[in-house]
């Protein structure tokens, strides 16, 4: 190694930051050797971002010195970067749709009081840019009717030409096609090339191990390992990203699965921007079991609970379920969906499970509002509501007993008690069930798994989905695994161990094949 | 006839004035993503401080900068709670109108005891016509004369400040820095944060401007269009003005056509006050001067285009947390 020899991009050292009682980022280390690109890896809240928008001046951090060419800067603001010479594509593109690409690339840096000169000015420069870099957009195009792909050219373009030497990207193959994506790869191998430091963030194995120079790997705010690329392999890397955790430790019985209670085929959902969110997923929930999905956040988890609770229109695909046959053309609301027995407990209880300016007793009836037992025609039946909200709190074990305290007022896993409860005394057949212990404290996490166990045994069917592994891991019976809103992987509890889904998790999982793994 | 129509339009400036400047305020505020539905209270503060200013100097100038002044002290508070302490901007405009509403009676009482309003204005004090030069010698050509002679010439310099304004703000919107990023800041204040300009200062300077145009808007009504302050003497025209920036799709042009089209609509309401028309008969005043609104409504309904204001109006920027 001549890593002492080679000059430095960008060096931190003792890089920590912490937002309230979260160790965002922990004593980081970091050296980028010049005109490379650099991969830095990682779970979701590993704190990748959170240390990207520390270089870019978006936050700053508590401790920790950043070096630019080996002169340490100072980073208040992203101005101050911009002129260190950093520039950044992030995550969800910086742009005003309905401007043109030059006024998206002048804004702020426009040179002059008056636009015209400037516009005119940039105008030439961006056309060297293009050539050099080979980076072709119509710069007089506006930006919303320009497809991501250009989008995010724009943005590696605005950074350009504010004269960026180190290029941040935050995740940029998450919006792309493929095609776009490969075409991305060479444009940042050309820019290196160019003496551009790219330094690129992503949870996706292949892309660092297609076109990095080297590798950092994140865990939990800290940064654990720093390889060279091509002395590293895909295991390796998925094994120090998720790390050898403490096994979560749940008491269950083998699974005891009985009928099929609901089978999803080929489901397919878009978004507003008609970008398809599910790619054709189908599966099998049978009554006893639980049915783990597992996968880094934004790769369709949340599309699938969404389309099976009713609350997402499908636009292809079909779900039979409780005798019924759901498709795009006879589609059900959520509301009819519990109607037919089909539980949801979302994975946000703040946005979609609770209303937290409610009191207890009235968040645990919301849903099941119109039934006879709350519902007394002119006005809600509060007595009784009370009353059982008052019960449940005290089979769950929920603290404090108050059904009049407000939601909002109760810890996270007295929150996430109270959803669950409405939803399982309900009796349903089918359970959704998202990030059940997200935000919550250990205590009230295993309790939480002993009721879903509870739940399964008594015969429902239960599908899980969360992106803490171990918790997949310790409840399911069987796992699937999501990736880019396709299903790319099934194995049973049994087969399961975290190699085998970390790899899955970032698609880069191969059928072991003879010797080759 | 075609004098009559002369006369109509001649009333349709003089009362689309404080509409285009209000308008235009509003506009340099809703760019930059501040709802502005305050702009009737900046007017009535405005309206009193001039009124007030002019009675006590004599000088309708000096009460135009005091009309100014005391419009950006309101835009400033609305700014502070809405820019820094990301309040509600609906309701911290109301309060505002609501504050001025009492305040203005309560002061005018107090200073002039005059039951509210302020002594009648004369000579300097008030904004006088100005006639344009060849106006007199040109009154007798036919159809173009009486245009230049009574049209044209014969206001005073806030009508024609107001309308020199619409070029003005086209050009600083469109043209300069300060409008690119006026625009941006209105439509994704992300992007104008992580191009390492502050939000809060574009945000605050867009604000000061709405300030400075309302007091000039209300400076008109109680010096220049009036002789004094009355209570409640804007009797809307903020509201109208904001219907008006909507109506205009916050655009300098269409906004001042919108308001000629509003003011248009008064003046004739005024012109048909117990006129009987053949057929018809008397129309309510009312019906008339409803239309403006009933109009707006229509356009946010999506009957005539549709109105798509800039994209991050009324929500506080919030740096995120990643």
């Amino acid at each position: 190694m001549n890593q002492d020899t080679q000059s430095y991009a960008i060096e931190l050292e003792g890089i920590s930051k912490r937002f309230g009682a979260v160790q965002a980022n922990k004593d980081i280390a970091l050296r980028v050797p010049a005109g490379t690109i650099h991969g830095i890896i990682g779970e979701n809240g590993a704190g990748k971002s959170t240390l990207m928008s520390i270089i870019y001046g978006f936050y700053e951090a508590d401790a920790g010195v950043i070096k630019v060419d080996g002169q340490a800067v100072d980073i208040h603001n992203s101005q101050d970067a911009i002129k260190a010479g950093i520039g950044m594509v992030h995550q969800h593109f910086m742009l005003v749709d309905n401007f043109t690409v030059l006024e998206n690339i002048v804004l702020g840096a426009e040179g002059g009081a008056l636009l015209k000169q400037g516009l005119n000015a940039a105008r030439k420069e961006l056309k060297r840019l293009e050539q050099e870099y080979s980076l072709d957009v119509d710069i007089d195009a506006k930006v919303e009717d320009l497809p991501v792909g250009l989008q995010q050219r724009v943005e590696i373009l605005k950074a350009l030409y504010r004269g960026a030497k180190v290029l941040i990207l935050d995740e940029p193959t998450g919006v792309l096609t493929p095609q776009e994506a490969d075409h991305l790869f060479r444009i940042l191998s050309s820019l290196t090339e160019q003496g551009v430091t790219v330094l690129l963030i992503t949870h996706k194995l292949r892309e660092i191990l297609a076109s990095t120079n080297n590798v950092s790997v994140m865990r939990q705010g800290e940064m654990v390992a720093h390889r060279v690329t091509a002395e590293t392999d895909k295991d390796e890397l998925a094994e120090l990203m998720v790390g050898k955790k403490v096994r979560l430790k749940v008491d269950k019985e083998a699974a005891q699965p009985k009928q099929t209670v609901l089978s999803a085929e080929q489901l397919c959902v878009s978004d507003s921007q008609g970008v398809e969110r599910l790619k054709k997923v189908s599966l099998e929930l049978k009554a006893g079991e639980i049915l783990g999905i597992a996968g880094v956040s934004g790769n369709g988890q949340s599309e699938l609970l969404n389309v099976l609770s009713g609350i997402t229109p499908m636009s292809s695909g079909s779900i039979a379920f409780a005798g019924q046959r759901i498709t795009a053309e006879q589609p059900k609301t959520a509301a009819q969906m519990r109607a037919l027995h089909m539980a949801h407990v979302p994975e946000d209880r703040h946005k979609m499970g609770l209303v937290t300016g409610f009191e207890a007793y009235e968040a645990a009836v919301l849903g099941y509002h119109d039934a006879d037992t709350y519902n007394g025609k002119i006005l809600m039946k509060r007595q009784a509501m009370v009353e059982e909200c008052q019960a449940r709190m005290a089979a769950w074990d929920v603290r404090p007993l108050n059904p009049h305290l407000k939601t909002a007022n109760f810890s996270g896993g007295n929150q996430q008690k109270i959803v669950i409860a409405r939803e399982v005394e309900q009796n349903p057949e089918v359970l959704l069930i998202g990030q059940p212990t997200r935000g919550v404290d250990i205590g009230a996490i295993e309790n939480i798994h002993e009721q879903i166990v509870k739940l399964r045994d008594a015969g429902k069917a239960i599908l899980l989905v969360s992106v803490e592994l171990d918790e997949i891991m310790a409840l399911s019976d069987r796992i699937l695994v999501m990736f880019d809103g396709a299903v790319v992987g099934h194995v049973s509890a049994e087969e399961a161990d975290e190699r085998t889904l970390g790899l899955m998790m970032a698609n880069a999982w191969q059928e072991p094949q003879g010797a080759s793994a | 006839m075609f004098e009559t129509l002369i006369l109509i339009l001649d009333a349709t400036l003089r009362v689309s004035t404080p509409l285009i400047l209000a308008a235009l305020a509003g506009l340099f505020s809703e760019r930059s993503g501040i709802v502005d539905i305050g702009l009737e209270g900046k007017l009535l503060g405005g309206a009193f401080a001039a009124a007030a200013a002019a009675a006590v100097f004599g000088s309708a100038w000096i009460g135009l900068l005091f009309a100014i002044a005391a419009s950006v002290s309101l835009a400033l508070i609305h700014g502070f709670a809405c820019i820094t302490h990301r309040g509600d901007h609906i309701v911290s405009g109301v309060a505002i109108n609501t504050i001025v509403a009492g305040l203005t009676v309560t002061l005018g009482l107090d200073w002039f005891s005059q039951g509210g309003q302020t002594p009648a204005l004369t000579g300097a004090a008030r904004f006088t016509p100005i006639t344009l030069p060849f106006a007199d010698q040109v009154a007798e050509v036919p159809v173009l004369g009486l245009i230049y002679s009574e049209l044209l010439s014969g206001h005073n310099i806030l009508v024609y400040v107001a309308f020199l304004m619409v070029p003005l703000t086209y050009w600083v919107v469109f043209k300069t820095r300060f409008g690119l990023r006026l625009r941006a800041v209105g439509e994704n204040p992300h992007a104008v944060d992580t191009a390492g300009i502050s939000v809060a200062w574009v945000r605050y300077r867009a604000v000061i401007l709405c300030g400075v145009l309302c007091g000039i808007a209300g400076a008109y009504l109680s010096t220049a269009h009036n002789a004094g302050f009355l209570k409640d003497m804007s009797a809307g025209k903020g509201y109208m003005a904001l219907a008006a920036l909507i109506f205009g799709k916050w655009r300098p042009v269409p906004v001042l056509l919108a308001c000629l089209l509003f003011g248009f609509l008064d003046a004739v309401a005024v012109r048909l006050q117990g006129v009987s028309l053949p057929v018809i008969g008397e129309v309510p005043v009312q019906a008339i001067e409803v239309l403006p609104y009933v109009l707006t409504v229509l356009l946010l309904a999506g009957f005539i285009g549709k109105a798509v204001g800039p994209k991050a109006i009324g929500k506080p920027y919030v740096k995120e947390r990643a």
